[in-house]
């Protein structure tokens, strides 16, 4: 069985809603990224603190006519590729967060 | 008086979208390369916002293709590439450059300078070409071969030629506007120095007939972002040209505009 895997956005990054698309960049590299419907879904409900498999269960599988677990292998190759280019980060435990709200490792 | 001030500040100033920017040398034949290279950019203000002394180098075989390198430690800016370097320090907003008498590396250097400057004012520089027509500015973005040039060379007589390269851009009165630039392409024809509001930016494309297409709001931020210049590696001032470029297809309409290389094309323009 799989560990549950923690997702949380990177803040080394700028994103911006444009029409029906998530448009981010890293301050890193520029790179430009632009996120479908869906995966707009999973960055916005990466919080650090919500499993990945949460938020397919309650997010995806809600608004979206998709199989849970089809939905769930999508979700992780999404989200691995994302962590690649440092646009989010993962982990088999919650994130911490400090009062200023940036994660602490 | 204006000669006397020149002689003694060895210097002058190069204005571009009212940023002016004082460039010293003791090589009176480079500072008149310089304002002939920047007719009608240039002015005899004693007021600058930059300052760079320039200390000229012998040439130096370089590659084109050298890599550029920007970036700010502990407030200093550094530029370098095989045929420059230059220091700039954030605070006193001066600098000094170490060159050969090449006007093309100066030129590269005053655009990234534009480039760091516009980042904080909501603005940037775009491969376009751009021109105004009865009071507007229009942009026409693209890579190179795409019709930068030929567009520009198409204009008609009643639009002014702001650039056909590198236009500049910067948020202004609730709007954008467009300003004239020295920084010329294939026509190596320097831009009128005026500005005007962005009424449109066009991306270009050849084609067999002449034909505008609205772009939708994700496609004209991918393709604004894909033309945009920006060299520093500092993750806050991507983050804040990313956020410009966002804003600018959120508020200026942007098309597709695919042409076929003839004057007609400019009676769908303006």
């Amino acid at each position: 069985m799989k560990a549950k895997r923690y997702v949380a956005r990177s803040s080394e990054i700028a994103a911006r809603r444009l029409g029906n698309e998530m448009m981010i960049m890293s301050g890193r590299d520029s790179t430009l990224f632009s996120l479908n419907e869906a995966a707009t879904v999973i960055w916005e409900a990466a919080d650090g603190l919500t499993t990945l498999d949460e938020i397919v269960e309650h997010r995806i599988c809600q608004e979206f006519d998709v199989e849970q677990a089809e939905a769930l292998r999508d979700a992780e190759a999404l989200a691995e590729a994302l962590a690649e280019h440092g646009i989010v980060q993962l982990a088999d435990q919650p994130f911490q967060y400090s009062p200023s709200g940036k994660e602490q490792k | 008086m204006s000669e006397l001030t020149t002689t003694i500040d060895r210097g002058i100033v190069i204005e571009i979208g009212d940023v002016p920017v004082r460039v010293r040398t003791g090589d009176s034949a480079f500072l008149h390369l310089l304002e002939r290279r920047y007719t009608g950019f240039v002015n005899r203000r004693r007021y600058a916002e930059f300052e760079f002394d320039v200390d000229l180098t012998p040439p130096r075989d370089v590659g084109a293709d050298d890599d550029l390198r920007v970036l700010q430690r502990s407030g200093r800016w550094s530029l370098e590439r095989g045929d420059f370097h230059a220091e700039w320090d954030s605070a006193s907003k001066s600098g000094n450059i170490r060159q050969s008498a090449n006007p093309h590396s100066i030129d590269s250097i005053l655009r990234i300078v534009h480039t760091l400057v516009l980042s904080k004012q909501g603005g940037f520089l775009v491969h376009a070409a751009s021109a105004v027509r009865n009071g507007r500015a229009f942009l026409f973005a693209g890579v190179s071969g795409a019709g930068k040039t030929t567009i520009a060379r198409l204009a008609p007589g009643n639009a002014t030629l702001l650039t056909d390269e590198i236009s500049y851009v910067r948020e202004q009165d609730g709007g954008y506007s467009a300003f004239g630039t020295p920084f010329t392409g294939e026509l190596a024809k320097v831009g009128d120095n005026i500005c005007a509001p962005i009424a449109a930016l066009y991306l270009l494309a050849k084609g067999p007939k002449n034909q505008i297409e609205p772009l939708a709001h994700p496609e004209a931020g991918r393709a604004l972002l894909a033309n945009i210049l920006f060299f520093a590696a500092d993750a806050e001032l991507v983050k804040l040209v990313f956020a410009s470029a966002c804003e600018f297809v959120s508020r200026v309409p942007v098309y597709r505009l695919t042409f076929v290389p003839d004057t007609r094309v400019w009676e769908m323009i303006g």
